[in-house]
């Protein structure tokens, strides 16, 4: 470890090197803790399977790329679609039965959720790791830095993505209902806003953008059945550290995710990364905690 | 002269309308091992099963504290009790380092992997099991120093965390055998003898847990846990001591978790972190199935949830091979969505008066003039 | 001279941008029953969590028999004998309501040991007796949260009153309470001052409960001490009247 560390000390293109690297996949990152944040602030229900259709998405690209030789970002719109259908029936089937429940049901039903989809991949497509190829090179530019095109790309769909969200957001009619929604479900069906549907559409869109995230890491990265746990943690830690309806926050905290994941897996070696991730976990919950503390108050 | 309140008169409190089933389960216990030899080590699975869910709910039924993460202290006690045997015979350093794999090869066996005289395996495996369930309870206020202030969601994800980064911390640690694991001491005895002798063990187990909560639930202890469940800020307005109810409820939870750990450990023939020692994903989640399943915050809801979803799991094994994991990930979903309240507070809704929710006509004059008199 | 078993000097708290309590002293009498009225939004229950711990105070001293417990957490307080109840309502409302009183007997003198052994029949006798107080004994196998709003105030007084308090902060005790059983409450709420010699600080939107149960009323507006006096004082207080009809 400590020789590591005297590397990177060393070599300030390394440095670099991370920092770029950590941002670029970090921008993945954001888009899958944005929809959980989404799906939690105005449904309360805290999806524990977000990482599993992330990887689902990724399986559909791949499959698709495997089978058909579709590149993947020609199917990202499908893979969306799909996923935005899939997140409706989900909605209708068990969604809808736990938003009004408390809290650690929705926890749970999401939990078993992410754990059928899991166990389904791995039967489909066995439990090997695949990569989608998205046949763009790496350019390499001063002192040896290395930037693949892909992550390049992939950062300007994310941003490209998120841009489309927050107009949508903002100016449609469905994403004002969706604004009202989470600030008062009561009030806003006295208005009239059918809530149901905008609990299901708000699902739905998390799927999608889930969707859109797990065609990103299938190139960008790599994807396996059982990898689903990872992206919902990072979604957590993010949302955590960044709070509910803090978009910028979000972004910020998710490239920060993405930067310090590489430094840890460079200082500490690879087979501590998820160790490492979830040692940020516990950090975030317990920088938390005494904020809280502070105003004599509990996290919940 | 003082009698003593044990609460109020409902099935869960009367001896006499529960002894019946005690004695079906103790039967049970003895008799289905001779019956079904064949059998016998799942019968074993299924009292592993009954204290998972007994411990779980402790935390989770009766305390509110839904922990996705009591699977740590099983897993902890599964290595410290083969810290402790191994290490009392051989070098634990040494022992791992020997391709921690195929027990019976060359290197492995000229570190002794596997092989202890009758007398060593005894004395290690009574050892090992006691330090388990001690150092696993030295571990709950650890833990709880570091969760207890979070709440609900936050609660269960930062113990699903801590379950999920303990294997990954010990599959690093060398002198544990990283993540090629540990060969445990082999049983010297029969294959029988060996099944039976575990057999024991996890229904003993099982028993001395279940006896202790029976009694555990008769003090204070369970109205105070069931005051922080139901309103913490309240039971804290109160004056009650909830961190100390907190920490000595994961601690119970934690002791026999620990022991249930060693033994299976001991069961298993070889423990590595991952699949074996920290197995969140599947017996974790059991932990919190079986209780939902059976009725949480109940007595007997864990133990009727634990032998239902046993069964139910035996099934799928047996006729759904290959699906079996989504069958039960669906059966999860369907229990979590579906049927909250479980048997038991099915049971409950359905006939309240056989459970003491009764209005009593007796006014309180007439009590007291009875008594008088 | 009676003495003041609660003091408050000079408390503040803001939450964000708004002041909630600005700069306010009062003195809680030992043994009487002490009113604190305002109009909504006046800062009176932000008060009373000030008081009995449940968030740090920006500014000012409060302190309990002497000792200042404006630093302290809520159990400690309530472990000193100050003991609240909620304006919503608090009850645990999976236990039936002798569970519920049996749980909300002191516990500043609890050891160990006696967090392990069963309820005695003292306990249980006091139980029922608090229980028949407040009229809800043939209730009482009954789980919590399936009796009426009403009859969980009533378990709720039922379980302050358990705890043995010096003194005890009730949080808008008659609202949401048929008015037919009002008188009975206001009863209750007076023996508890004179039988059970439990000091009473009450906030009270219903004027004639108030007026008939307190000596002494303090009554907060925008955050501030209004006034303070004798029911007739402050029923004559025009700057009272104007801060209920809203004219300033």
């Amino acid at each position: 470890m400590f020789g590591n560390l005297q590397i990177l000390y060393a070599a300030p293109m390394l440095n670099l090197q991370l920092i770029i690297d950590g941002v670029l996949i970090g921008a993945i990152f954001a888009l899958a803790a944005y929809g959980l944040a989404l799906v939690w602030g105005v449904m309360n229900v805290k999806n524990l399977a977000q990482g599993d259709f992330v990887i689902l998405g990724g399986y559909i690209a791949w499959y698709a790329q495997k089978t058909w030789g579709i590149h993947p970002i020609v199917m990202m719109p499908a893979v969306m679609v799909i996923l935005f259908i899939f997140g409706w029936l989900l909605y209708i089937t068990i969604i809808r039965l736990v938003i009004n429940r408390d809290l650690f049901t929705s926890l749970l039903a999401t939990f078993g959720l992410g754990l059928v989809i899991q166990q389904a991949l791995n039967l489909a497509f066995g439990p090997e790791v695949q990569v989608a190829t998205s046949g763009l090179e790496t350019r390499t530019f001063f002192a040896g830095l290395q930037i693949a095109e892909i992550k390049v790309i992939s950062l300007v769909l994310c941003s490209v993505l998120a841009l489309i969200i927050i107009l949508f957001m903002k100016r449609s009619r469905m994403g004002q209902a969706i604004r009202a929604t989470s600030q008062d479900a009561r009030a806003a069906r006295i208005m009239g806003i059918d809530t149901d549907k905008v609990y299901a559409f708000t699902f739905s869109l998390n799927s999608a953008i889930c969707g859109a995230a797990g065609v990103l890491i299938a190139m960008t990265w790599n994807i396996q059945p059982f990898y689903g746990i990872t992206y919902s943690i990072r979604s957590f830690v993010i949302v955590t550290a960044a709070g509910l309806g803090n978009l910028p926050g979000v972004i910020i905290a998710a490239l920060g995710l993405g930067a310090a994941e590489q430094y840890g897996g460079f200082i500490l070696g690879l087979e501590l990364q998820v160790a490492f991730l979830l040692i940020m976990l516990l950090g975030v919950l317990g920088y938390r905690q005494i904020q809280m503390a502070k105003l004599r108050q509990v996290v919940q | 002269m003082t009698k003593l309140y044990k609460g109020v008169d409902s099935f869960e409190t009367n001896e006499r309308k529960q002894l019946p089933f005690y004695i079906a389960l103790l039967a049970f216990g003895i008799i289905a091992p001779i019956l079904f030899p064949n059998y016998i080590l799942q019968i074993a699975i299924l009292w592993v099963m009954v204290l998972f869910a007994q411990t779980w709910d402790i935390m989770g039924g009766q305390m509110g504290y839904n922990s996705l993460g009591n699977v740590t202290f099983f897993g902890i006690g599964m290595y410290v009790s083969a810290i402790v045997q191994v290490g009392m015979v051989y070098d634990v350093g040494q022992y791992t380092s020997a391709a921690g794999g195929a027990v019976g090869t060359a290197a492995s066996l000229a570190v002794g992997q596997g092989k202890f005289t009758a007398d060593q395996y005894y004395e290690g495996i009574i050892y090992g099991i006691l330090a388990a369930g001690v150092v696993a309870t030295l571990f709950a206020p650890l833990l709880g120093w570091l969760l207890f202030r979070l709440r609900l969601a936050y609660f269960a994800i930062g113990s699903l965390a801590v379950a999920l980064t303990a294997p990954e911390l010990i599959g690093s640690w060398q002198w544990v055998g990283g993540g090629g694991g540990i060969a445990m001491p082999v049983h010297p005895g029969s294959a029988d003898a060996r099944s039976e002798f575990f057999y024991m063990l996890c229904f003993a187990s099982a028993i001395v847990t279940f006896i202790f909560i029976k009694w555990l639930y008769s003090t204070r202890f369970k109205l105070a846990i069931n005051a922080i469940r139901d309103d913490e800020d309240k039971a804290e307005a109160l004056g009650i001591y909830t961190l100390r109810h907190k920490n000595i409820a994961w601690a119970i939870s934690a002791f026999f978790l620990g022991i249930s750990g060693a033994i299976f450990g001991n069961m298993t023939g070889f423990i590595e972190p991952l699949e074996v020692a920290f197995p969140t994903i599947t017996f974790g989640i059991f932990m919190v199935a079986m209780p939902l399943l059976g009725g949480k915050g109940t007595f007997w809801g864990p133990v009727l949830g634990a032998i239902v979803f046993h069964i139910a799991k035996e099934l799928t094994w047996t006729y759904l091979l290959g699906w079996q994991w989504v069958a039960l990930g669906m059966l999860i979903i369907i229990t979590v969505v579906f049927f909250q309240q479980g048997i038991m507070g099915w049971a409950q809704e359905k006939w309240p008066s056989k459970f003491g929710v009764v209005i009593d006509e007796t006014a309180m004059d007439a009590r007291t003039k009875e008594e008088a008199s | 001279m009676t003495t003041s078993v609660l003091e408050i000097s000079g408390v503040s708290k803001a939450f964000g941008g708004v002041i909630a309590n600005n700069d306010i002293s009062l003195n809680v009498p030992e043994g009487k029953i002490t009113g604190l009225i305002g109009p909504n939004g006046s800062g009176k229950t932000t008060l009373f969590n000030s008081i009995v711990g449940y968030h740090p105070i920006d500014d000012g001293s409060i302190k309990f028999q002497g000792n200042e417990i404006s630093t302290m957490l809520v159990q400690d307080i309530a472990r000193l004998g100050l003991i609240r109840t909620f304006q919503q309502t608090r009850i645990f409302s999976k236990m039936n309501c002798v569970d519920n009183l049996l749980i909300s007997i002191p516990h500043r003198e609890s050891t160990w040991r006696d967090m392990f052994t069963p309820y005695d029949q003292e306990t249980l006798d006091k139980a029922e007796t608090l229980l028949e107080f407040v009229g809800l004994y043939q209730k009482r196998f009954l789980i919590a949260g399936e009796l009426s709003f009403g009859q969980q105030r009533l378990l709720e007084f039922a379980t302050a009153l358990m705890n043995n308090p010096k003194v005890l902060l009730l949080d808008e005790p008659t609202a949401g309470i048929n008015p037919t059983l009002i008188n009975g409450l206001i009863d209750r709420l007076h023996r508890a001052n004179t039988d059970f010699g439990i000091t009473l600080f009450v906030i009270e939107h219903n004027m004639r409960v108030i007026m008939n149960l307190a000596e002494n009323i303090y009554c907060l507006a925008h955050g501030e001490l209004l006034a303070h006096g004798t029911p007739d004082e402050i029923q004559n207080d025009q700057r009272v009247i104007d801060a209920y009809l809203g004219a300033h």
